[in-house]
């Protein structure tokens, strides 16, 4: 069974935020809310300084919190890609979900419910990449099966540094920054 | 002076190509019919209600092909055309936002005429009759009195057209762009005085192949043009090296081999200084020079005293830093470019900073080779066959006696420089076009003066912004995604064609620009002018004319044509423009003029104790002043920062996220601004994105949010070679936000 991951190269990334306006306008994210964000660290005392920028959303982690804390099972993982999801019919938008991601990656939607990333399972079930990676004028961000070793992504991690943001919350993110 | 019309540079220096020019060009336009006739899964989108309708994006000028989507009847999103060369599928952000601009509710609904003092931003709703009645008369009266050259017209963009044409017509030579005097004016004069022609837009840089990347306060990344972004990451993928030029640690710097955070206003010291490098280490490309050049030995002699530790205390750059990047430029040489930025009226000697820059990359050989600047071409589609426009009777007066000898276009302050003084003859309406001259001009106060002594002030737009605050009659216009529009022929890698179309309806029934101009010549008594019926019709006959069709593109949105070889690796020639037929890295004509025939190092004016230099520039999510209101692109960014530097900060005893005011030298004082207290800019400047701080009350969303740095732009140094507008000369102190008032 697959598992879904990204690689994004921050070597590329321009922090132009096109990753967050498709976000919004293909998944109709109302005003005020975004389901991904940039990150700008800047590190280091002008004029040696060094920024790393990244492109952040749902993590879709191996172990997630936001589904082992969910009371009604709204929060779940998908059959397909192990993509962690939430039935919004489910949702009683108690915000459990919400405060246990220690990303920050979830909201509680105008109409009621937890929202976020869903790695826009709609366009990869016909075979499309999600949109944030679709759109990325730098090509920096990459989609695919974490456990297909020829997919992209793998060959990716396996060539190139990579870190993954709180690997000590225990969550076992599936977003890999490539530096 | 120069004496190369646009039209002749398009003829000789560029290739134009019709549709049916070969076999490349029948084998690329069926792959591409292929291609349109197959979106993704097209039967079962058009089930589910979606419709797919190609376009182009007019966010900025740049004009990305594009693909928008309709779902059930309402705009969903839009997308890059894959067919389409500029965006290669790929929109920006501003571009994937566009769509924002069309549920924006703040923007003009119906015709408006003035009911009080200019300014006061009231009016009446009319209809678009007595607003074209109420226009026309106007013109009558000014006709009558000061003639019909005494109407002006400024314009951003390919909507300006058709009005554009209407007031030929009419009978007026007098038409500006901002983009020319308060932008890219500068650096095109400075290459055409180098090599014969300028860089175009889109610049005709071969970024993705650039094996060493020289920028030069150029924020690609955070200036979004979607064609040169994208070839900058490939660049930065392929491990070109990177060198920037910058006060600010810019992304671009943050992407860099070297970076430079060289101190305002000494660029030129520096590019003089690499120059000396390459002459004296013998490290310039020796045989393209003795091929192509004219006048190196008396270029040399002047720049032999320019040596690095020469330029250091002006420019702060390390001499063994200037050595060091020189001899990488000169590593990687043709397949070096050294960007020549597109926003270079800084100083007033820009013209002829931008001619160091184009003398740098003759040193490397980078024009027309691989990795430099290539040779670009266009469709050939013929114009529509319009009726001969009457002869003014005066000439235009934005440059009064060749007072800037080498201004190739007219001079938008020149215009209000006229409006206001009368001279040499009055101008007594203004039309303007998808510009925010408030914004857009340097010196409001000065602008404002020049509106007061108009008879008519028409402006033509989709949002309310400040010059609108200033009309007499504001026309509402149907958005992009709302309206046809005049093709996108234009020079680019590969020759093609592109169409605008409506994918929904406008709101409110706003007008397309064709259908204001049309219905504005008909009554002004100029229908002869307009001999098609509507726009569909013109765009038939000149697609029909070119061996296209209307049908096709209405489908497809784009037609390529056969590629032409764009450097000398592919088999272009190289052919200079100059009076000598070289590259004239000594200039008889600018000697002849009066001036420095081999660009000069001066130095700027200090600021007064304690204050900072002000720069600005570009956000990646907006468009100008223009794109404040549209609520996708707010929600990315809806207020400007002011960049201070962190040291400073803190003995400021400031931190980010507070608000402060900026008073110019000159005693303005800005809306409230947060500050970005941050280690990516030098400790002299601050920085902000231009376009924030809006005052026109219309804006509601937009309205005072973030400062304006126009509104501090008090100051500005003429350049005297073609009359820019150097805006990078004024100089505030931060004080904290209750001072205001
Ligand atoms: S679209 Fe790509 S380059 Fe732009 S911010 Fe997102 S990931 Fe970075
Ligand atoms: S994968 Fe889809 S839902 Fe997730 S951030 Fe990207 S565009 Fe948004
Ligand atoms: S660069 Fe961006 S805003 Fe400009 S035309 Fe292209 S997509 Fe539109």
């Amino acid at each position: 069974m697959a598992r879904f991951g990204m690689a994004i190269d921050t070597v590329r990334c321009v922090g132009c935020m096109d990753c967050v306006v498709a976000c919004k306008t293909e998944n109709s994210v109302p005003e005020g809310f975004n389901r991904d964000w940039i990150t700008t660290e800047v590190t280091g005392t002008f004029p040696t300084t060094h920024l790393e920028i990244r492109s952040e959303r749902c993590n879709h982690c191996d172990d997630p919190p936001c589904v082992s804390c969910c009371p009604t099972g709204a929060s779940h993982v998908h059959d397909l890609g192990a993509v962690v999801l939430v039935d919004a019919d489910k949702c009683i938008g108690c915000k459990g979900c919400v405060a246990s991601c220690p990303y920050g990656a979830r909201f509680i939607h105008p109409d009621g419910y937890a929202d976020k990333c869903t790695f826009c399972i709609h366009r990869v079930e016909q075979g499309l990449l999600p949109a944030c990676v679709a759109v990325c004028p730098t090509h920096c961000m990459h989609f695919g099966d974490l456990d297909d070793p020829n997919s992209d992504v793998s060959t990716l991690l396996a060539s190139r540094r990579h870190h993954v943001l709180l690997p000590d919350a225990g969550t076992k993110p599936r977003i890999y920054y490539l530096t | 002076m120069s004496t190369y019309s646009r039209r002749k540079f398009l003829k000789i220096s560029a290739a134009t190509v019709t549709v049916a020019s070969g076999a490349a060009g029948a084998a690329g336009a069926a792959a591409s019919a292929k291609a349109a006739a197959a979106p993704d899964k097209p039967s079962k989108r058009a089930a589910q209600g979606v419709q797919r309708i190609p376009t182009y994006c007019d966010i900025c000028f740049w004009k990305c092909g594009a693909i928008a989507s309709v779902r059930d009847g309402v705009l969903w999103k839009i997308e890059g055309n894959p067919e389409d060369p500029l965006s290669r599928g790929r929109l920006c952000p501003r571009g994937t936002g566009g769509i924002g601009a069309h549920f924006d509710p703040d923007r003009l609904k119906r015709p408006l005429i003035r009911k009080q003092e200019r300014g006061q931003e009231v009016w009446a709703e009319v209809s678009w009759d007595e607003a074209f009645a109420y226009i026309a008369t106007k013109m009558h009266a000014i006709k009558e009195t000061y003639g019909p050259e005494s109407v002006a017209m400024f314009a951003h963009g390919i909507g300006g057209n058709f009005l554009k044409h209407t007031l030929k017509a009419f009978g007026t030579p007098n038409f500006a762009a901002p983009s020319f005097a308060q932008c890219r004016g500068p650096r095109d004069v400075g290459f055409r005085l180098t090599f014969g022609e300028d860089v175009g837009s889109p610049e005709r840089t071969d970024i993705k192949n650039a094996q060493c990347l020289v920028l030069i306060g150029s924020h690609l990344g955070e200036n979004m043009h979607n064609s040169q972004v994208q070839e900058f990451a490939e660049a930065v993928g392929n491990g070109a090296s990177i060198i920037v030029v910058d006060p600010r640690f810019s992304v671009a710097a943050s992407k860099a081999r070297h970076y430079l955070p060289i101190k305002p206003g000494t660029d030129l010291a520096l590019l003089l200084a690499w120059m000396h490098v390459l002459v004296e280490e013998g490290l310039y490309d020796k045989e393209y020079v003795a091929a192509h050049g004219f006048g190196f030995d008396q270029f040399a002699a002047r720049i032999a005293s320019c040596t690095p530790e020469w330029a250091y205390p002006e420019t702060g750059i390390d001499p063994a830093v200037i050595r060091e990047t020189a001899r990488e430029m000169a590593r990687h040489r043709p397949a070096t470019l050294v960007h020549p930025g597109r926003h270079a009226t800084w100083y007033g000697d820009d013209t002829q900073r931008s001619r160091a820059v184009a003398l740098l990359n003759a040193l490397l050989g980078s024009w027309g080779h691989k990795g430099g600047f290539y040779a670009p071409s266009s469709m050939d589609v013929p114009g529509y066959p319009y009726p001969a426009y009457p002869k003014p009777a005066k000439p235009k007066l934005d440059n009064p006696g060749m007072r800037y000898p080498f201004a190739h276009e007219a001079i938008s302050t020149g215009i209000r420089e006229a409006t206001i003084t009368g001279a040499p003859y009055p101008i007594k309406a203004w039309f303007t076009y998808a510009t925010n001259l408030i914004q857009a001009l340097p010196n409001e106060d000065e602008t404002i003066k020049a509106i007061k002594n108009l008879d008519l002030l028409v402006v033509v737009d989709v949002i309310p912004n400040e010059i609108a605050g200033w009309a007499d009659v504001v026309l509402p216009e149907a958005v992009y995604l709302e309206r046809f529009d005049d093709l996108n022929v234009e020079l680019f890698r590969e020759p093609f064609v592109a169409l605008r179309q409506p994918v929904v309806d406008a709101p409110h029934g706003q007008k397309p620009n064709w259908w204001m101009a049309k219905k504005l010549a008909e009554t002004l008594g100029l229908a002869q002018y307009y001999p098609w019926k509507d726009i569909e019709e013109y765009l038939d006959h000149r697609l029909t004319a070119a061996g296209m069709s209307l049908a096709d593109l209405k489908t497809r949105g784009i037609v390529r044509g056969a590629p032409q070889p764009t450097v000398v690796e592919e088999g272009a020639s190289l052919a200079f423009e100059t009076p000598s037929g070289k590259i004239e890295f000594y200039s008889l004509q600018l000697e002849k003029a009066g001036f420095d025939p081999v660009p000069v190092y001066t130095r700027h004016a200090e600021g007064p104790p304690a204050s900072f230099r002000l720069l600005f520039g570009r956000s990646p999510v907006h468009s100008f002043s223009r794109t404040q209101s549209n609520r996708i692109l707010s929600d990315m960014m809806d207020e400007n920062e002011v960049w201070l530097n962190a040291d400073m900060a803190r003995r400021m005893d400031l931190k980010s996220g507070d608000y402060v005011c900026l008073r110019n030298q000159d005693g303005v004082v800005s809306n409230r601004v947060r500050v970005k207290a941050t280690e990516r800019i030098r400790p002299d400047c601050v920085y902000m994105v231009h376009g924030f701080g809006h005052t026109a009350r219309g804006l509601k969303h937009a309205f005072g949010k973030g400062a304006s740095d126009s509104q501090l732009v008090t100051r500005y140094a003429t350049d005297p070679l073609m009359g820019g507008t150097g805006m990078n000369v004024n100089f505030v102190t931060i004080e904290p936000e209750a001072a205001r008032g």
